[in-house]
């Protein structure tokens, strides 16, 4: 799986939808992931690529880490991941 | 003052997942301390324990609730769902608003911190699941309790080791008579047993290799057990006026502290708390047929124990009948005097006496009907259920039949 069918899954699964009905431009919010489910959502995605994500619950509009969509979020990971790699 | 009822009980525990599995096995003296079933278990020098099986807890509750619900939490449901289902309340309105969840735990969420401490130090990980902090904290199962059945009167849990459950059930009834709330929801949960919870205990050289042997003179120490015991304490008016089904009642209870010794147990302290409990309910000291024992199976507390009874009870001690059921459910430590408290509805409701098991030898300084290895049937219209804790700090509480 690329980055995004993996970023997929992981939201698919945490709005319990299936992957086909979360597509790039998702924004989590529409999907029902609340403020928990993207904390939890952050820790299965800093697992699957084994990268740290720059996240603050308490800011998260402060955070250098985009979550506002599908499309934010691969690109956030891919740019960790090239920092972090 | 308020006349306070029990109108529901539940439990999960070794000798049963509900309460007439439980009761059951408390009549046939059915002996629920084993061999412990869990990872490096073989890394311990103590391996047995009442330890609770067939509660897989992916068959009950769904990924989102076990992210957050720690095994003391999940028993805790389990039992609260049997007592409040027994109870037939539903909270709404102002029942809602004024009823609330007090419950008892030592340890709290023992085993998320045991996972996620190995998680970090052994496996060398970074980081852990985002909700470990509201799954091991000690009122989550009085939280969950709360959010399940709309419980928005006061709710907290109380920590005081092997006595938490029994101060926690104190609390809910002061709070019933008092007429603060109109019913509560009360008793305890504990579930230490993982490798870092038993290995903790191990150190302090108290418990038993083989078994559970309250008041014989061959006893050698403690078995831990696991589980939930809860109840429903409710108004006796409130219960009287919709029909309910009353199981006994509370009459009083009394807490003592021994501010002496961090662990050793003192007989005044114990016995304070006895003596006050009966004048806290207004009983004299010659109607108490039975008294569910702290009975840890220790040197220390059983002879402490049987002095104390000695002397509040005086020639009537040797009349009544003490028994310790953790010889057939282990010590649930925080929630051992709610599944304890169990035995005394038993006593009170169907005029069983639960015996002490594993009893092979009498003990001197234990010289008391401790009613040995099977149970009994008598006549019993009030009882009193022991808890005396490390730190000094006892709970006992008086029930009556109604």
């Amino acid at each position: 799986m690329n980055v995004q069918d993996q970023v997929i899954a992981i939201l698919a699964d945490q709005a319990v939808l299936e992957p086909a009905d979360v597509s790039m431009t998702s924004r989590l919010e529409d999907l029902g992931i609340d403020s928990m489910g993207i904390v939890e959502s952050i820790f299965a995605i800093e697992e699957t690529f084994d990268i740290s994500v720059p996240f603050n619950a308490n800011q998260p509009d402060a955070s250098d880490f985009d979550i506002s969509s599908v499309a934010s979020i691969v690109a956030g990971i891919e740019r960790l991941k090239a920092e972090q790699g | 003052m308020k006349r306070v009822v029990i109108t529901g009980a539940g439990t999960i525990n070794a000798l049963g997942l509900n309460v007439p599995d439980t009761l059951a096995a408390m009549r046939e003296g059915v002996c629920g301390i084993g061999p412990l079933k869990f990872r490096d278990v073989e890394r311990l020098s103590i391996q047995i324990g009442g330890q609770v099986h067939d509660f897989p807890p992916e068959g009950q509750y769904n990924r989102q609730q076990l992210s957050l619900y720690d095994r003391f939490t999940q028993f805790t449901l389990a039992a609260a769902a049997e007592a409040i289902a027994q109870s037939g309340l539903v909270f709404s309105g102002e029942l809602s608003a004024k009823s609330g969840v007090v419950l008892g735990t030592a340890g709290g969420g023992v085993s998320t911190w045991d996972d996620n401490y190995r998680a970090v130090y052994e496996e060398g990980k970074n980081r852990v699941h985002p909700f470990v902090v509201p799954k091991l904290m000690n009122n989550a199962a009085a939280s969950h309790v709360s959010m399940e059945y709309n419980l928005k009167g006061p709710s907290f849990t109380v920590s005081t080791a092997c006595a938490s459950s029994n101060h926690a059930m104190a609390q809910a009834f002061a709070m019933v008579r008092s007429g603060m709330a109109p019913a509560m929801v009360t008793g305890g949960s504990e579930s230490m047993l993982c490798f870092g919870g038993v290995k903790a205990w191990e150190g302090l050289r108290v418990m038993s290799r083989d078994a559970c042997r309250p008041f014989s003179a061959n006893r050698n120490g403690m078995v831990q057990g696991e589980g939930a015991g809860i109840f429903v304490f409710e108004d006796y008016d409130h219960a009287r006026a919709r029909g309910a089904e009353i199981l006994c009642e509370v009459v009083g209870f009394a807490m003592t502290s021994d501010a002496g010794d961090i662990v050793t147990p003192s007989k005044s302290g114990a016995a304070r708390a006895m003596a006050g409990a009966l004048a806290d309910a207004r009983i004299n000291a010659d109607q108490v047929g039975y008294i569910n024992a702290h009975g840890t199976g220790t040197a220390a507390n059983d002879k402490t124990e049987c002095a104390a009874v000695a002397d509040v009870f005086g020639p009537h001690a040797d009349r009544l009948m003490i028994s310790s059921t953790k010889s057939m459910h282990g010590h649930l430590i925080g929630g051992t005097g709610a599944v304890e408290l169990l035995a005394c509805i038993m006593a009170l409701r169907d005029g069983v006496i639960a015996p002490t098991i594993g009893y092979q030898e009498p003990d001197p300084e234990c010289a008391l009907d401790v009613v040995p290895n099977e149970a009994r049937d008598a006549k019993v219209t009030v009882a009193l259920s022991n808890a005396f804790a490390f730190g000094g700090m006892n709970a006992v509480i008086a029930v009556r039949a109604v």
